[in-house]
């Protein structure tokens, strides 16, 4: 028993990527070892050193999984938007609940002003070619652009509403609204620790009574011109090897681990009291059992190089393993961001080093970048639901493209039963937030 | 009895100035921030005044300022504020015991966009015969754009910087729901505080969006001042004439503890933090709800954790609360909706309660603006007086409150409410009081 007063549980999934929209064709790509990642055909990537990236499936269409009546609300959402709603229309459907956005409900199983939800988000790019199409309208005959111009009368080819498609809070304002969710409302944005940190906040939320079930998770999608150019500043993409196709090229805790590749996706998560799930009589998936978070200090200020970091990474996972009540050996799988940039998977070696110990390397390890994508702000997302997932079905995924991972159980391997109790999901993040979080096996 | 949680510390960086009590005795004298735009060409712009930060060099308040050589402006105003408020709460001479215990939970805003370059890059890379942007944009993109600079606007770095400047480790988040971000981020790390995770937070906004797109956006919403006049009268507040916000930037940063905590290091408390409420409209996107409901819900439950009846005098007959830094932007929509939130709350006591925005001096801080609130509310209590909302010449006939008009008043206030209200209908109050000892 933790430190919690009141128990919390999962009791929906809601996950959205490359994979397919919901946790059946998400879960079952896991297993069987599929990659979404493929060379980008969206748009052009010219020069650019790592074209890859997974990419939503073709005719993915967040109208369908919107109620008629919000139709017209999806003109002004950013893709990062579109993957929110479908994965907390994915999560409530998952989760048998009936909310204001179940087409065709009676009535609602969850009171408005007791169901919050917390939505991690990253810096959202505006749409380049409405942009640039706006711009182009104000250049001087050498190409530049004249603010004179734009000010003008240029900025008025941007639509009115242009700058809430961008706002990193309308993932929650559109859930919220479709969902009905009056209650406790929050969008992190911590880099890739902003779901895993939303999922700390519900806990806390929920635990301290003032909610009875969340909308909880993140989303992401940096698949466009300046997402690219960003995550290759920062160190995460790197140019990939002549001859490189695609899937194979994510290895995590691999020595020869050269990058990773993005992914648009993340994934909502209902989070709920045991006492609401069981009012309505809803088996929980798995127990949200504890949550820790910290800070690393890093050398280089920005946190792109998070080797130094194992202690400051060790911290989080402590913190969460002290709120669950449960000591490291409670633990029997791992599901570490796993980014297989060289510097983010050090620090997490090393933490996971110092707080599992000779034990480490037999606890298996669970990846999700090299068959969805590094999704930004959802990634923690998707590793709450393999965690969960793995507790349910009471298995390791399959894993992919890593060699030799002396020390870890983390090479390439087939899926394969294991009987888990608790499972650890990590994240650390640029910018060097790092969120921890205990799934415990539903009783 | 819940854990107590107190201020110890307070900063922030504005365009009234970078000091406590300067920008503090500058409201008090009813100054305002607003001019013509500096930092890029606007006299074509529909809005062509802010209130811009002048004059700061954030090399002024940090120890290491290599570490600190590519910060944006979100991070600079942010280190500013936290290294005040740090300083205030003595955070040097009788340190935290452990720096793990320490937190951060911030509302910051991105960083600037590096316009020009990006808006060189996009055309150049502009493909006329396809309406898109081409392969070409990429070579543009790597030769005209910089890696720290673009790294430095993701909106986390204000922590990363913060963590490296003081050592802070413990748990760090940053929340980023528009205007209401830095109310939420103070609200959240005392509920942080209160369940033991932390014993320490630094908590606050910063927000630099005086750039072209962020006028753009929002004068495209149509939500910011487009005023003719004199760029000091336009923010008009709960005035007939009100339309629109004037954009401001900077930071507000505080330093919350746990009662405990301060004590044990010998730290002297400036006020307590008693409430915290929080509610998602859930209506529409664009619109708040009209009846206030969102609003008062999160000053309802801010007033419940506080233990305070809203319609209950004091035995001296003040209302309870003496005193509301009101969101105020001088939307039409924001001042009305807020009017109504407030007497729905407070009810036939709502005329007694003074409501001002400090927006009429300095403009709209966005994410920051609940930070630097929060911190003027504390000043109210500590000095005895009350912020005025400026510009206030012709009354709405429906906003009928005490809304200070135009000078600073006198007043015995003990306990004061903040609001923060946000685009996509966040609602966020907190509550703070004056410190009465242990």
């Amino acid at each position: 028993m933790g430190r919690s007063a009141t128990h919390v549980v999962i009791t929906g999934l809601g996950p959205v990527c490359g994979l397919g929209v919901g946790l059946e064709p998400f879960w079952q790509a896991l297993t069987a070892g599929t990659s979404a990642i493929r060379r980008i055909d969206r748009f052009e990537t010219g020069s650019f050193g790592c074209p890859f990236a997974s990419l939503l499936p073709e005719g993915f269409d967040v109208r369908t999984l919107v109620p008629k009546s919000f139709r017209k609300g999806t003109k002004v959402m950013a893709r990062d938007i579109e993957i929110a709603v479908a994965g907390a229309h994915m999560a409530v459907q998952s989760a048998g609940l009936m909310t204001r956005g179940t087409e065709g409900a009676t009535s609602v199983t969850i009171a408005p002003e007791r169901f919050g939800a917390h939505i991690g988000a990253g810096l959202i790019a505006a749409d380049i070619d409405e942009l640039t199409a706006a711009l182009v309208t104000s250049t001087t005959t050498d190409g530049k652009v004249d603010l004179g111009a734009w000010g003008s009368g240029g900025m008025n080819n941007l639509t009115p509403l242009w700058l809430l498609k961008y706002l990193p809070n309308m993932l929650a304002c559109h859930v919220t609204i479709i969902h009905d969710c009056q209650g406790p409302s929050n969008t992190i944005t911590c880099g890739e620790s902003s779901a895993l940190l939303s999922l700390g906040e519900s806990m806390r939320v929920i635990g301290r009574g003032d909610a009875d079930a969340c909308l909880s998770g993140g989303a992401e999608s940096r698949v466009n011109q300046m997402g690219l150019m960003r995550n290759w500043y920062s160190g995460r993409l790197r140019n990939m090897p002549a001859g490189a196709q695609g899937p194979e090229l994510v290895r995590p805790f691999d020595a020869e681990a050269c990058g990773s590749v993005l992914g648009e996706g993340g994934g909502i998560l209902v989070v709920e009291s045991a006492e609401s799930a069981a009012r309505r009589g809803k088996a929980p998936l798995a127990q949200l059992a504890g949550f820790g978070a910290s800070q690393s200090v890093c050398a280089d200020t920005m946190g792109m190089d998070l080797s130094q970091s194992g202690e400051d990474i060790a911290a989080a996972i402590e913190s969460a393993l002290d709120d669950a009540g449960m000591s490291a050996s409670d633990i029997d799988a791992i599901v570490p961001t796993g980014c297989a940039v060289p510097e983010v998977d050090a620090g997490e070696r090393a933490a996971l080093e110092r707080v599992f110990g000779t034990r480490l390397a037999s606890l298996p390890i669970a990846t999700v970048v090299p068959n969805a994508g590094f999704c930004g702000a959802g990634t923690g997302a998707l590793a709450a639901c393999a965690g969960v997932q793995m507790l349910a079905t009471q298995s390791i995924p399959a894993r992919l493209n890593a060699a030799a991972t002396p020390g870890l159980d983390a090479a390439a391997a087939v899926s394969r039963p294991a009987a888990l109790r608790a499972v650890l999901v990590l994240t650390t993040s640029l910018g060097g937030q790092n969120a921890a979080i205990i799934l415990r096996r539903a009783s | 009895m819940s854990v107590r949680i107190v201020v110890t510390g307070m900063g922030w960086v504005t365009p009234l100035g970078h000091d406590l009590e300067g920008v503090w005795g500058r409201m008090m004298r009813s100054e305002c921030g607003m001019a013509p735009i500096t930092r890029f060409d606007a006299r074509t712009f529909p809005t062509t005044f802010a209130a811009e930060v002048r004059d700061y060099d954030v090399n002024a308040f940090v120890k290491h300022p290599q570490a600190h050589a590519t910060a944006g402006l979100n991070s600079k105003y942010a280190l500013g504020a936290a290294r005040q408020a740090w300083a205030q709460a003595g955070l040097d001479e009788r340190p935290a015991p452990s720096l793990r215990r320490v937190g951060m939970y911030l509302g910051a805003g991105e960083g600037v966009i590096d316009t020009a370059n990006y808006f060189a890059a996009n055309v150049a890379g502009w493909d006329a015969a396809s309406n898109r942007v081409g392969g070409a944009w990429f070579d543009a993109a790597q030769r005209m754009l910089d890696r720290a600079r673009e790294v430095e606007q993701e909106p986390n770095m204000p922590l990363a910087h913060l963590a490296r400047e003081f050592g802070i480790r413990g748990p760090s988040y940053n929340c980023l729901t528009a205007c209401a971000a830095s109310t939420q981020a103070i609200g959240e790390a005392c509920s942080i505080l209160r369940r033991g995770d932390a014993d320490a937070m630094l908590a606050g906004g910063s927000h630099p969006m005086i750039h072209p797109l962020g006028i753009t956006g929002f004068n495209r919403l149509t939500a910011l001042s487009t005023f003719k006049g004199d760029p000091t009268k336009a923010s008009r507040p709960f005035d007939i004439g009100r339309d629109g916000f004037v954009m401001g930037e900077g930071s507000g940063m505080v330093v919350l503890e746990t009662l405990e905590h301060a004590m044990a290091r010998g730290a002297t408390p400036l006020a307590e933090l008693m409430g915290y409420g929080s509610s998602a409209d859930a209506f529409r996107i664009t619109d708040i709800q009209p009846d206030g409901r969102g609003a008062a819900a999160a000053m309802t439950q801010a007033l419940a954790q506080a233990g305070i009846d809203p319609h209950k005098r004091l035995d001296d007959g003040r209302p309870p609360i003496q005193y509301i830094s009101a969101h105020g932007t001088g939307t039409k929509e924001n001042d009305s909706i807020e009017t109504i939130g407030v007497k729905r709350v407070f009810g036939e006591l709502a005329p007694s309660i003074p409501m001002s925005s400090i927006k009429s001096m300095m403009g709209h801080l966005i994410a920051a603006a609940g930070a630097v609130e929060f911190i003027t509310c504390v000043q109210s209590i500590r000095h005895g007086m009350l912020p005025p909302t400026i510009n206030y010449a012709n009354p709405d006939p429906e906003l009928d409150l005490d809304y200070v008009p135009n000078t600073a008043r006198a007043a015995k206030v003990d306990t004061c409410l903040s609001n923060s209200f946000g685009f996509g209908g966040q609602n966020d109050t907190v509550i703070v009081t004056r410190w009465r000892g242990a």
